[in-house]
């Protein structure tokens, strides 16, 4: 299992990335002012800035969810700025779990066949081995009983470890996090949070989670402050929050 | 390729379980659509059936009969000279097809052919005791005659046999001169009469033609036209029944005869006809423009309905194409399942309609059924269909920026 990736590989990086909305309108706005960014395989980094600084903007250009306007982005060296949508639909497939804030699943679905979804986008049939491999993560994050659920039947603390499972039930180098614990409460929220760096922990998928919350920013290993469309900040945390983040696996710090 | 659309009918299947309502009522009204189609269809196929029937059932498809005679005008005038010339046209006399011998046995080769029926047919006169009645004498050979207006179907009393000597009659015919089958009459002609014993009588489905026809062996009426190895014309029947007025066409131009198909002989009810197909085609075109849009309308609400959704997918890595495909899919289940639903719709009308429509004598008044080919075909045409309807909300669906469809 895990990322077949050696650690500290560049696995992301972005050049010069502007992001322009309504070009050629009046109300035309620059959000993303040329800003570079680099991730490495195997890292937990923290996405933090207020509203309107342009995280969730990054997060999509990252995601190939959203173009950006101009610059460079290359995903293990794959260069991925001139490929059409379908090409950037099987990369996305191939190379990135997702979770987000809300309407994480999809409601049709139990919880089992949220977290098998991906299987069936890409094959058009879940195996039985697939259904093993999900009920594996789905066990993982504690969920063994509510494999059959559908979402609203699940708390959101629940819904969003659904969605965790699912973001890394194709093994990709790299998940991306939306605010992921932002709508829950104190509790659930640590609990998600930690599930995440175990993941981390055990898998060695690379993570890069959007978040409003200092708490949480303080226990990743690299916290990446946007401020007006700019990175303004770029650090390693000290090493005693992630110690406390992840005191049973005992893996090494973040450089 | 054994998981083609593997995705695409899963996620479709479950979009349309969860939207049960808008589901159900989508195919409640392609259900009526396909219904109403169907029934319509099978109604006026059953109505044009029983009208061809009755009033082509006792008639061949083409008849084949001598030039008129005309009076050749002098000859060509010379050039500049005016010539004023008032042409009496001539009375018809009773002539025979020339050479139908040899005419007969080619026609039937034919492969459009399906029976050659030669005739000897003129006026004349019934008589028994004192009442007369003028009528129409068909002289024929029964069994070719029975091939191409299937005679023997049409007796209602007495056996169809004609032996020399022997008459079958229409019952409107008998009910005047009062004759029952086995008895006897005398046929009268300008210059001959004979006796002849009525072997049957026939209905031919039209009350004038009950009164006044009378048929007679071929050579029976050879002689009482004064004919002897003449036929007055030649009956046929075609394969295919519109097939006839261009086998008319044909032959009119190959040989010197007069050839008049049905369709020329009763041009009104062709064109009534065409007139119920274009109204039926035009009622048909209409309610598929209807189910057309009322899949429609639903599937573009579900797709806005399911942007979240869709965007969830498309982060998940599900393509434009499958996105547009699972959109597709639920036109095409929508389009399927409503026309079967309409097929027994029509199944359950056609079958009350045959239950409690029925004729003065209590019988139902013409035959319907749902053709298999029929039903197959509008079930098919409506699936088509729906995926057709499904086309804008598709794109619409895969159009959609997932990003924008997740933040909302």
């Amino acid at each position: 299992m895990g990322a077949p990736v050696a650690k500290g590989q560049p696995l992301i990086a972005l050049r010069d990335v502007r992001k322009c909305y309504n070009i050629g309108q009046p109300n035309e706005a620059e959000v993303l002012h040329g800003l570079s960014l680099q991730v490495d395989s195997g890292e937990f980094v923290a996405l933090i800035g207020p509203s309107g600084s342009g995280k969730s903007t990054l997060l999509n250009i990252v995601g190939l969810l959203e173009r950006m306007t101009s610059g460079g982005y290359t995903i293990q060296g794959e260069e991925v700025q001139a490929l059409d949508d379908t090409a950037l639909t099987l990369r996305r497939r191939s190379t990135l779990g997702f979770v987000f804030q809300f309407h994480h699943l999809l409601p049709a679905f139990t919880a089992l066949e949220n977290v098998t979804m991906p299987f069936l986008i890409r094959a058009g049939h879940v195996t039985g081995k697939d259904n093993e491999h999900a009920r594996g993560l789905l066990d993982a994050v504690g969920l063994s009983k509510a494999m059959d659920k559908r979402p609203f039947e699940l708390s959101g603390g629940m819904q969003q470890r659904v969605a965790i499972a699912r973001a890394l039930v194709l093994d990709p180098p790299l998940v991306l996090a939306d605010e992921p614990t932002g709508n829950l409460d104190t509790a659930s929220s640590d609990e998600v949070f930690v599930l995440l760096r175990r993941m981390h922990a055990e898998r060695g998928t690379s993570f890069v989670v959007v978040t409003h919350d200092p708490r949480l920013a303080a226990r990743c290993d690299r916290v990446v402050e946007l401020v007006d469309g700019l990175i303004a900040r770029d650090e390693p945390v000290a090493p005693p929050a992630a110690e406390i983040s992840h005191p049973r696996t005992g893996s090494s710090p973040a450089p | 390729m054994g998981y083609w659309l593997g995705f695409e009918v899963r996620v479709a299947v479950r979009f349309l379980r969860e939207g049960r309502l808008q589901t159900v009522l989508i195919m409640v009204g392609v259900a009526a659509g396909v219904a109403v189609i169907a029934y319509i269809s099978a109604l006026v196929t059953g109505l044009q059936e029983n009208t061809f029937n009755k009033t082509l059932g006792g008639q061949p498809h083409v008849v084949l009969r001598p030039l008129d005679d005309v009076v050749v005008a002098a000859g060509a005038a010379e050039p500049g000279a005016q010539r004023l010339t008032d042409t009496q046209p001539r009375a018809q006399r009773l002539r025979s097809v020339g050479n139908w011998q040899s005419v007969l046995p080619l026609l039937e080769r034919m492969p459009e052919v399906a029976a050659v029926s030669p005739m000897v047919g003129g006026g004349g006169l019934a008589l028994r005791g004192e009442a007369t009645q003028s009528i129409a004498l068909a002289g024929v050979d029964l069994d070719r005659y029975d091939r191409v207006v299937r005679l023997r179907e049409k007796v209602v009393a007495g056996v169809a046999s004609l032996a020399p000597g022997e008459a079958i009659i229409g019952t409107e015919l008998a009910s005047d001169l009062g004759v029952r089958p086995g008895d006897r009459m005398t046929l009268l002609t300008g210059t001959v009469s004979e006796t002849v014993r009525v072997t049957a009588l026939v209905d031919l489905g039209v009350r004038e033609l009950n009164r006044r026809t009378v048929i007679v062996p071929l050579r029976l009426a050879q002689s009482l036209f004064s004919l002897p190895g003449g036929v007055t014309n030649i009956d046929m029947t075609m394969v295919d029944v519109w097939g006839a007025k261009q086998f008319a066409t044909q032959l009119r131009a190959q040989y010197p005869y007069q050839v008049e198909s049905w369709q020329e002989t009763n041009a009104q009810l062709v064109s009534a006809l065409n007139a119920q197909s274009v109204s039926t085609g035009l009622i048909r075109a209409i309610v598929l423009v209807v189910v057309v849009l009322g899949i429609a309308s639903v599937l573009v609400v579900s797709v806005v309905q399911k942007r979240r959704e869709i965007g969830i997918l498309r982060a998940m890595g599900a393509t434009r194409g499958q996105m547009v495909r699972v959109f597709l899919v639920q036109g095409g289940i929508v389009g399927a399942v409503g026309s079967l639903i309409g097929l027994v719709l029509a199944l359950l009308m056609i079958w009350l309609f045959t239950m409690f429509v029925r004729g003065s004598d209590g019988a139902p008044l013409f035959r319907i059924v749902l053709p298999l080919a029929l039903a197959v075909q509008t079930a098919l045409v409506a699936t088509v269909c729906g995926v057709l309807a499904a086309i804008a909300p598709a794109r619409r669906a895969a159009s959609m920026d997932p990003a924008q469809a997740i933040r909302i």
